[in-house]
């Protein structure tokens, strides 16, 4: 008997090859049939081998490096659980942060794991079909994660039971929501510069860095973790973004017009959902490390404005008239989407409040050219209403943007007019759409069939979708418990469990 | 960017007038004023007086602004627009024969009360 001598390890570039080159070319049916999303867009592609992957990783070293960071993340969890860290923290009211994200952005990585499925079973070419898997699967992960690490918190404060089906019916969940649908519904390419160019690669840190930093003022270190542990995971995805766009662009030289027109879609769509990051940044975390208009000016005026730059050797122009938006709304957009939230917490499925003298004067430091003139008179006075009793609270709803579906609340302040509303309208099929500005407009002028078909939520209450035309009938629908989950933080269920975990 | 479909792509009126149960959408805005986060959307029948919107909607929707104690729709110059035109509405006409539709924006501006947002 002859013992085969054992064969020699294949080499890496080998064994990546044999591990992610498993497509075949179809011979029974169509090309077209097998992958019908292909040519649906309009976009070229001549040679799918192009396609670069940059890190070249296969499942098993996927499955070794994902299993340690899990196996750190979860140690570092239950230390917090036994430690009841949750004293730790800043305040309770940036458990409202929390909520925020949980309700809002959590289900979104979920939704993400579909797409990323989704366009990786449209592509043809397996390198960037692998991509698309890995990063469905780290976005299950990162699903995961987030959801065990903010169960914790789900121990001691209101509004963190049921996100799920929170994130389907509640009024402002609806915005990031649409954004994840509005993504997932276009054509795998389309997708892929929404979410791995204009989210991962152009926005994430602006959604990212300010949460894990500022869980890291607050002294929520849990989650500071969670954030490390997906942090390799976002440089891969945001390579995978850059990588993506690349290859779109040098396909094809008629590509670059229409991926133009998608990156300026989604750096708008991309923008106006940050505007709940932006109050998170400014009014939610007790600690700011930097304020909204701090991080636009470093991740928009600087960062992005660079990478365009990049982009120019293609033909992509920097969307001038979005961006001069964007600077120009820096110094007011959190504090319009926090007065947004003050009117309307009885709907809420997390509390609000008034900033102290401190947090004032602090917003006066970071905004010297508007907070004391056009915010600061406001919220002194509805401090003042707060004292007397009268905290307020909105009785009516509000007309939210057929794109966008975030109240109309956001004033023109390029215009000169910082004190009006922006507002715009679009007539299609004999009916009128209200836009809450020039970008949310265009974006529904280009493509009427789909946004007409909007959830808008105060549409919806008024139509008698969402359990009853009175607040406390939409409320139980939407699993909020009055005076326990909504309405301010003072006088809250939560005020009363931190003044109990701290001994006050 | 038309829309683009691997088959026929339907058009779903989400909000036609059909679906509100006899009401229409208007939409109010009280030009200028911010403590009220954004325009207010309502359901409102077409057959209710235009005044019903002076007496019942806009109180309960603008009472929270420091400007609305001086607001007297007898004394306090109002210039109104619907759909971005300048219109003389008719109080006691209903809210369609004052030409107010389906999804109608009604604006009003007080060039008095511009919007006060502190004590």
């Amino acid at each position: 008997m002859s013992v085969e001598p054992r064969k020699k390890r294949l080499n890496k570039k080998d064994a990546y090859k044999y591990m992610t080159r498993l497509g075949w070319d179809p011979t029974y049916q169509k090309e077209e049939d097998v992958f019908p999303f292909l040519e649906m867009e309009g976009l070229k592609i001549h040679d799918w081998e192009a396609w670069e992957d940059p890190f070249r990783m296969t499942m098993d070293s996927y499955w070794k490096l994902q299993a340690e960071k899990d196996k750190k993340l979860y140690s570092i969890i239950d230390a917090f659980a036994q430690n009841n860290a949750q004293k730790n923290i800043s305040d309770a009211r940036y458990v409202n942060a929390l909520k925020l994200f949980l309700t809002g952005v959590t289900p979104l990585e979920y939704k993400v794991v579909q797409g990323f499925s989704h366009a990786a079973r449209a592509f043809r070419g397996e390198g960037a079909s692998i991509a698309c898997q890995m990063q469905a699967i780290d976005e299950l992960r990162h699903f995961q994660t987030q959801v065990h690490t903010m169960s914790h918190y789900n121990k001691y404060f209101d509004g963190f039971h049921d996100y799920s089906t929170m994130h389907d019916r509640v009024w402002y969940l609806s915005v990031p929501k649409s954004f994840g649908d509005d993504a997932s519904t276009a054509g795998p390419f389309e997708y892929l510069t929404a979410i791995s160019f204009s989210f991962e690669f152009v926005l994430t840190s602006l959604l990212f860095v300010p949460f894990m930093s500022g869980a890291a003022y607050n002294g929520d270190m849990a989650t500071v973790t969670f954030g490390f542990s997906a942090q390799s995971d976002e440089s891969r995805h945001m390579t995978l973004g850059l990588s993506a766009i690349k290859f779109m662009l040098e396909q094809d030289a008629g590509n670059v017009e229409i991926v133009q027109k998608w990156m300026d879609k989604w750096l708008w769509r991309g923008y106006r959902m940050l505007g709940l990051v932006a109050m998170m940044m400014d009014y939610m975390l007790p600690n700011s490390p930097t304020s909204w208009g701090e991080a636009v000016e470093l991740y928009i005026e600087q960062n992005c404005m660079a990478l365009y730059k990049d982009l120019e050797k293609y033909g992509i122009k920097l969307p001038t008239d979005l961006i001069n938006t964007i600077v120009a709304e820096k110094g007011h957009l959190s504090h319009q989407v926090w007065n947004i939230f003050y009117n309307h917490t009885n709907a809420a499925a997390f509390h609000t409040w008034m900033p102290d003298e401190e947090k004032m004067n602090w917003l006066s430091s970071k905004y010297p050219d508007t907070f004391d003139k056009y915010y600061r008179p406001m919220f002194e006075r509805y401090t003042a209403l707060e004292k007397n009793g009268e905290r307020f609270y909105s009785e009516v709803l509000p007309l939210v943007c057929q794109t966008c579906q975030i109240p109309l609340g956001f004033t023109d302040v390029e215009g000169g007019n910082p004190h009006v509303y922006t507002h715009e309208t679009s007539e299609y099929n004999g009916e009128i759409f209200h836009t809450c500005s020039k970008g949310c407009k265009h974006i529904f002028e280009a493509q009427p069939e789909k946004y007409i078909q909007a959830w808008l939520p105060p549409h919806q209450i008024f139509q008698g979708n969402c359990g009853g035309a009175t607040i406390p009938e939409v409320l139980k629908w939407y699993k909020i418990e009055h005076g326990v989950d909504n309405l301010d933080y003072v006088g809250s269920p939560d005020e009363a469990m931190w003044n109990k975990l701290k001994n006050k | 960017m038309a829309i683009q479909s691997i088959g026929e792509y339907p058009i779903i009126m989400k909000d036609s007038v059909d679906k509100f149960h006899g009401n229409q959408l208007v939409f109010i805005y009280w030009h200028g004023h911010r403590v009220v986060c954004s325009p207010r959307a309502f359901p409102l029948p077409p057959d209710i007086p235009f005044g019903a919107l002076i007496s019942d909607i806009i109180p309960l929707t603008y009472k929270i602004e420091p400007d609305f104690k001086d607001l007297d729709f007898d004394k306090t110059e109002v210039i109104w627009e619907i759909d971005g035109k300048v219109v003389t509405p008719d109080f006691s006409k209903s809210l369609k024969d004052n030409g107010v539709g389906h999804k109608s924006f009604i604006t009003f501006i007080t060039p008095s009360l511009i919007g006060k947002v502190g004590a």
